[in-house]
């Protein structure tokens, strides 16, 4: 088969079918292969039963987003061939039961089938099918099984289970040795490697593994979809990394929790989606007035109430850049990918102490879920506590009015007396509805934003030429697609917006404002971006595309779109 | 340490006469016995009448929502489990607003101090009826009287898991002051109901209400017996209102 420059594999089958496993132990393989990767999955809100997938693309660079088409096939059930036919490349491949075969050919181009006894070839069904197709992918991608055994061997510590994954996986592979024995590798490995210098990685792994190399000492998160991720690693990794995880009765006592933690000194985080945001909006002002440090983590789906809980969205932006009542500082960033989930969770942690204010990390699902191949860096990273004390200091004054807006902190137990008070305060803490206090420590708290501005806000970051003829302005996820779409324009750049409060107003106007054509891309229905760029800059975008499906945009819609805009261009 | 050195530049703004006055000196007395000062110790409460306390005590102390005081409580024990944690906390803000923190703190047993200033009434929203109110009470909120049940937080607290649970008159100072260092002895949850008179939003459950009503359990009470602690809890009427540690285990 042809090497294309990205090969997009698809995986299908039912939940319990072990769809996502296998998707990421043939990632594993891949690596192994010298491929990079990016995985998007797709899941109903179900245990067992319902329609999974996750399509896998592959190349030599790493690929950035999903894509709609298929150049191979994986049908765990009769439903993905259904489903995904119509999605197949010419000349694409696809893996499925025996029994199957018959019945498939409804597709109008030359595409291959494959058929392994996934059902029979061991005698037993589930769970093991997934194994032996991943076996016979294995084989038909011209890997070796010793490669796929040590990634079993990793993944099912258990012995039976181990073993049993062991038989399956070389049934599978066995069976294509045996009965396509001519058949040339469907991607030809572009290395053997023993290991490799790669992870595959998903946003929650890398949010988590960003906290704790922050020094994350306390976490309390209420499970919720997409970010359940992050508790199952962080609860079982605290006794190594020296931290605590504790699990709340709800969201409001989770933040409120941290906020308790933070107080007494330990670098506090919570993750939530919006549903549970909703719940911490209280908290979150809590944060605020008593100059308390926080990590939120905010991973978006579909809203609003319980909405699409296992889909992606962006509508979460304007609701974390005004929760709550009245003012306070608030630093707001969003994560593009999984990488930048990473270095922004590390980010906030020293953001929140410098600033004494609660930092939001926006995810959305498609960062929490899906995965990709990924080095994570050994880059420096200093944890900075900001002004903080633990000496005893003659009559300290824990709010006192400084030029930046920042007091110094200090905790219980270190002698010194103060308040952390949710009602407005004197400098000590106690409370005060003095009228000059009130203005005095209003104006010190959001002092911080500008100093905050001014010292540590990133400019956003222009992919693409200077001069271009197009220019997409963008946040989150989309980032993947839109730069792996850009690869076929050399007249389109691409705007991507991580600081969202306080945000570049003046970067974001002198870029925008010698743009040709711009188009704002987002996954919410009312353009939350777009409306925000217009707040700061003035500026109004009017070619907005957006998706609010709970599906992802796919390098294909964004290929599509400048494609057509492009036209439109040139036709006046 | 003294009682100077515990004072803050604010003296209480309660109503002559509330029942949080005696409650306040229970506590600082607690404090100067036991050397409770900013190295060892710290102080949360929710909103209401009973929060402004922490205005009128020279420790670190943190004034939380209404409702939340417990869960922000729960996070500095567990991230310093050295410190002395008292919380302060009102039928209100611990039952109604917070209800869910009480439980799930009992759950699991929380090495916290909890004080409950009971006193059967929202009083800083100035007297709506609050979840320990009495049925039949007459208030702002239900003039024709309260339809609603009374919640037990001594019954509440034995059957869900803390493992000391006691009640006070406000007015009995230096019982309560013991109490209040037992209680922070006690490994695990201490809830301690507080019967404190609202002087003002309150005028069923008064000063003298209490002195004329209030026995003390039984010095023979066996407190290691949790179905005996539960049904005494539910004693509470004319001449039957017991005081004293119910439950410790
Ligand atoms: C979220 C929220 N809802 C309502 C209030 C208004 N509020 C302040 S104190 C209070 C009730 C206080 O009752 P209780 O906890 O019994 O305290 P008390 O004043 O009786 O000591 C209420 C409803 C608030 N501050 N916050
Ligand atoms: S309103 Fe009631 S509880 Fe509040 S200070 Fe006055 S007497 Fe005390
Ligand atoms: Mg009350």
């Amino acid at each position: 088969m042809r090497i294309k420059k990205v090969f997009s594999l698809k995986i299908g089958g039912c939940a319990g079918q072990g769809v996502k496993s296998l998707g990421l132990l043939f990632s594993k393989c891949l690596l192994h292969l010298g491929y990079k990767t990016y995985s998007y999955i797709e899941y109903p809100s179900l245990i067992k039963g319902g329609h999974n997938v996750v399509q896998i693309s592959v190349s030599q660079n790493q690929p950035t987003g999903p894509t709609t088409k298929t150049d191979f096939l994986v049908a765990l059930n009769r439903d993905t061939l259904d489903k995904h036919l119509g999605e197949l490349e010419e000349g694409a491949g696809v893996l499925l039961d025996l029994g199957e075969k018959e019945n498939t050919l409804k597709v109008s181009h030359k595409v291959k089938f494959f058929g392994i006894p996934l059902a029979n070839i061991s005698g037993e069904k589930y769970p093991v099918s997934n194994v032996i197709a991943l076996g016979a992918l294995v084989a038909l991608f011209g890997g070796e099984l010793t490669i796929l055994n040590g990634e079993i061997e990793k993944e099912y510590r258990h012995e039976k289970s181990m073993a049993e994954n062991l038989k399956a996986a070389k049934l599978g592979f066995d069976f294509i040795k045996k009965n396509y024995p001519k058949e040339s590798a469907i991607l030809n490995p572009l290395e053997s490697l023993t290991e490799s210098p790669d992870k595959i990685l998903d946003g929650n792994e890398a949010v988590s593994l960003g906290a704790i190399s922050a020094g994350l000492e306390f976490a309390s998160i209420y499970p919720m979809s997409p970010i359940s991720g992050i508790i199952h690693f962080l609860a079982s990794h605290q006794k190594t990394h020296n931290y605590i995880y504790k699990q709340p009765e709800d969201e409001i006592s989770a933040i409120n929790m941290a906020i308790g933690a933070s107080f007494a000194g330990a670098r506090s985080l919570v993750a939530t989606s919006g549903g549970g945001f909703c719940l911490m909006t209280e908290g979150f002002g809590l944060a605020g007035i008593t100059e308390t440090p926080l990590v939120v983590i905010e991973g978006m789906r579909g809203a609003p109430a319980t909405g699409l809980a296992t889909f992606s969205e962006q509508g979460d932006l304007s609701f974390v850049l005004n929760a709550h009542q009245g003012d306070f500082p608030r630093i707001v960033l969003a994560a593009g990918d999984i990488r930048e989930a990473f270095d922004l969770t590390r980010k906030a942690f020293n953001l929140a102490d410098k600033y004494q204010t609660p930092v939001v990390v926006l995810l959305d699902k498609n960062i929490c879920d899906n995965s990709q191949s990924i080095s994570l860096p050994n880059s420096p990273y200093t944890i900075d506590r900001g002004k903080l004390t633990t000496d005893r200091v003659e009559n300290y004054k824990r709010y006192i009015l400084s030029k930046d807006g920042i007091s110094t902190r200090t905790l219980p137990g270190s002698g010194n007396f103060f308040i952390a008070n949710s009602e407005e305060h004197n400098e000590f803490g106690y409370s005060s509805e003095d009228s000059g206090n009130r203005i005095s420590q209003m104006e010190k708290r959001m002092l911080k934003l500008e100093t905050c501005a001014k010292k540590d806000m990133a400019p956003p970051t222009l992919y693409g030429s200077k001069n271009a003829e197009l220019t997409i302005v963008s946040w989150g996820s989309c980032k993947g697609s839109i730069l792996q779409a850009l690869k076929d324009f050399n007249n389109v750049n691409f705007l991507h917006l991580m600081w969202l409060n306080p945000f570049p107003a003046k970067e974001v106007e002198t870029i925008l404002s010698q743009a040709r054509y711009i188009i704002a891309i987002e996954g919410n229905y009312s353009a939350q971006m777009a409306r925000l760029i217009r707040e700061k800059t003035g500026i109004e975008i009017k070619d907005k595309f957006l998706k609010y499906d709970g599906r992802p945009f796919f390098v294909e819609d964004i290929t599509d779109k400048i494609h057509r805009v492009l036209k439109d261009i040139k036709n006046g | 340490m003294d009682d100077e050195s515990l004072t803050t530049p604010y003296f209480p703004t309660w109503c002559p006469g509330c029942g949080n006055f005696s409650l306040w000196s229970a506590f600082k007395n607690a404090c100067i016995k036991e050397h409770w000062d900013n190295s060892n110790t710290v102080l949360v409460a929710g909103i209401g009448c009973h929060g402004h306390i922490l205005n009128f005590i020279k420790l670190t102390s943190f004034e939380t929502l209404h409702g939340r005081p417990i869960p922000v409580a729960t996070g500095i024990k567990t991230v310093n489990p050295l410190l002395n944690v008292f919380v302060f906390t009102g039928d209100g803000d611990c039952l109604g607003e917070g209800g869910n923190h009480f439980l799930h703190a009992c759950r699991r047993n929380e090495d916290l101090t909890v004080i409950i200033h009971n006193n059967g009434v929202y009083a800083l929203t100035t007297g709506q009826t609050s979840p320990t109110s009495p049925k039949g009470y007459k208030s702002k909120s239900t003039p024709a009287g309260n339809t609603d049940a009374p919640l037990n937080p001594l019954a509440l607290a034995i059957t869900t898991g803390a493992t000391l649970v006691a009640r006070e008159y406000a007015g009995n100072i230096e019982n309560l002051t013991s109490l209040i260092i037992k209680a922070n002895n006690h490994k695990g949850l201490a809830i301690i109901e507080v019967l404190q008179p609202c002087i003002t939003f309150n005028k069923r459950f008064t000063h003298s209400f209490f002195r004329e009503n209030c026995c003390r359990l039984d010095p023979d009470f066996n407190t290691a017996n949790k179905q005996k602690a539960y049904t005494k809890s539910l004693e509470f009427g004319i001449k039957k209102m017991p005081l004293g540690i119910f439950y410790e285990v």
